[in-house]
């Protein structure tokens, strides 16, 4: 920025430096605005922690408190201690599981399958294509009632298969694979070929390793989306031993209304994972969201 | 791409080169066995036939039944599930017909604001300053917890009693005894706020990497010519995220008339049965009540609204002779 480089060459007061002046202020303004303005966004989220550290009485005082007084694990406590009707503990472990292998399942099959579609030329290539992606508009509610039905005859009711299997169809996933395999130059396989590998090796051996970065992008969106989803979930789960944490949570909150130091405590045991995994690689994530836009 | 070359590895840079889709005459020649791209797809449409297309079928079918789960008999009854929907003294025209008003009245207002809000976070976060990855991680991070999460933490904070948004409106000097999930339109508001609040950031994420997209030149022509600020946001930022307009546009749209969540957990779909959404009445019609043929009907009507809106959007935002 040019700007705050002149101006400290003319910080005595020069009259002629004011419009430097004024725009280091301005964006100093900006920047503290902002800063305050983000404060604010985000105090919901720190206000959830925050509480999850009360004791019960002081999680529904008024004036609201952002510090917890007394500190305590006390909900924590509770929501893990064993043998309740909310076991939060097994939620967890359920909804870990659940992402992972769904995740994992995603990546799988929508890499597989956006090689050749991307990297291969075969009669009947530009059709399954085509209905792939046009499955993307179809507004996931018109396979609610259907998929039960089907879960309900595999017999995947009240288990984590039902929520994930059914689901790990992404067609988003082959399509933002298939985009990053086209970027991929040819000559790649061409000298593979030569070296007599088939289409499998050069699959694994070359575009793969490439691909590492596209894959962990897509692993992540599908296990952010996983670990979140909600209405499936709460309809196909209905015991707590086999819930998630989204339904988990709200089963939480019918059974104790009032008790919201538990359900802050609930909810952060929620967000952990999500809030760790954004942390760590928000630019995948905010990339990988901002391409699927940019290129969808 | 601007972004893509932030990440590690792999991917080339993109400018300048060369559609790489261009060359796909010559792997034509690149003979293989003609089942080899089907092995690949395999694992895929296995599941994509199961769990997407059949199902698609499937509920139409389901949709020409009285198909209650819980009973033996599934009798074909011919659009009478639909013929019900439209007609004002079945069972089911009020009920689907007031949570489709009340997707509607949540549709409409939340679109305008994501749209509009984001944009200008975006526009604000556009140049680079310090802290500007910090402030879009800020933005975007509400983003990645689930539905139940904000539903559980808002239902605390708009408490009429105990909640942090009363007491701290009643410190501003505005009313401090709002019931924010048990009255109407104070339910909307809370519904609406809470969206834009939870999702704000991932329309502002799409709006930056579009913005970036936009060559510099453009505006330091203009600037040259004594455009405005305004005259340039109207000129060439908008026609210039035209694209990206009409995807973020398509999404929330969608987002919006698929929300669920949000009533479920915050409202119950109350005070009554005003905030229940077309998503929440189908869901409890068809997997609560298991009157599953009249819950799919509803499904594929709702689907026809979404694409007609959908077509609206995309005619909206269709591409004008003269662009730029």
């Amino acid at each position: 920025m040019s700007s705050t480089v002149e101006t400290r060459t003319t910080r005595t007061g020069d009259p002629s430096a004011k419009p430097a002046r004024k725009l280091r202020l301005g964006t100093l303004a900006k920047i503290v605005l902002l800063a305050v303005v983000a404060l604010i966004f985000i105090s919901p989220v720190i206000f959830m922690i925050v509480t999850s550290f009360k004791t019960r009485p002081d999680a529904t005082s008024i004036p609201p408190s952002w510090i917890p007084n007394p500190f305590s694990l006390e909900a924590y406590r509770t929501l893990l201690a064993p043998g309740t009707n909310t076991p939060v503990l097994r939620w967890f472990f359920n909804s870990m599981v659940a992402a992972i292998i769904h995740s994992a399942l995603v990546v799988v099959t929508a890499s597989l399958a956006a090689y050749p579609l991307a990297r291969m030329n075969f009669r009947g290539k530009k059709i399954v294509f085509a209905v792939i992606v046009a499955t993307l508009l179809v507004p996931p509610v018109i396979l609610v009632i259907p998929n039960y039905l089907l879960v309900s005859d595999l017999g995947w009711l009240n288990s984590l298969v039902a929520i994930i299997v059914p689901t790990a169809a992404s067609a988003f996933g082959v399509f933002f694979m298939r985009q990053f395999f086209i970027s991929l130059p040819d000559d790649l396989e061409e000298a593979a070929r030569i070296d007599g590998a088939n289409r499998f090796q050069m699959f694994t051996r070359i575009i793969l390793p490439l691909a590492k970065p596209a894959m962990a992008t897509l692993a992540l969106l599908a296990f952010l989306g996983n670990w979140n989803d909600f209405l499936w979930p709460v309809y196909v789960l209905f015991t707590p031993e086999v819930q998630t944490l989204p339904p988990g949570l709200s089963t939480l909150q019918s059974a104790n209304a009032v008790r919201y130091d538990l359900l802050m405590a609930g909810a952060v045991i929620a967000s952990v994972p999500v809030l760790a995994l954004f942390v760590f690689l928000q630019r995948f994530i905010i990339e990988g969201v901002s391409r699927s836009g940019v290129k969808g | 791409m601007t972004t893509l070359k932030q990440q590690e590895g792999g991917a080339p840079s993109r400018k300048g080169a060369p559609r790489p889709s261009g060359t796909s005459s010559s792997r034509g020649i690149r003979k293989q066995a003609a089942a080899t791209p089907w092995l690949f797809l395999a694992p895929y449409l296995v599941l994509f036939i199961a769990f997407v297309l059949v199902p698609i079928v499937f509920g139409a079918w389901i949709s020409l039944h009285t198909w209650d789960y819980t009973r033996p008999l599934k009798p074909f009854v011919g659009l009478q599930n639909y013929v019900e929907l439209f007609t004002p003294d079945s069972r089911q025209f009020a009920n689907f017909w007031g949570a489709m008003q009340a997707t509607g009245i949540f549709t409409l207002f939340s679109v305008p604001l994501l749209l509009t809000i984001p944009l200008a976070v975006a526009l604000l976060m556009a140049k680079k300053f310090p802290g500007r990855n910090f402030f879009r991680a800020v933005y975007f991070a509400p983003y990645v917890l689930g539905v139940a999460v904000i539903g559980v933490l808002w239902r605390y904070l708009l408490d009429n009693n105990i909640g942090l948004v009363n007491y701290y409106m009643g410190l501003v000097g505005l009313p401090s005894d709002i019931a924010w999930t048990t009255s109407t339109p104070a339910a909307w508001v809370a519904l609406v706020g809470v969206t834009v609040w939870w999702t704000l950031g991932f329309n502002a994420v799409i709006y930056l990497a579009g913005l970036q997209d936009i060559p510099s030149e453009l505006y330091e022509a203009a600037r040259m010519d004594g455009a405005s600020a305004w005259q340039q946001f109207v000129n060439i930022t908008i026609p210039g995220l035209r694209p990206v307009l009409s995807f973020v546009a398509l999404t929330t749209l969608i987002a919006s008339v698929n929300m669920f969540g949000q009533s479920y957990l915050m409202t119950q779909g109350g005070p009554g049965r005003e905030t229940r959404t077309a998503i929440y009445q189908i869901a409890d019609t068809g997997l609560r009540n298991f009157q599953m043929g009249s819950a799919a009907a509803m499904s594929y009507v709702l689907t026809l609204f979404l694409i007609a809106l959908s077509l609206l959007v995309f005619w909206l935002f269709r591409e004008r002779k003269d662009g730029r």
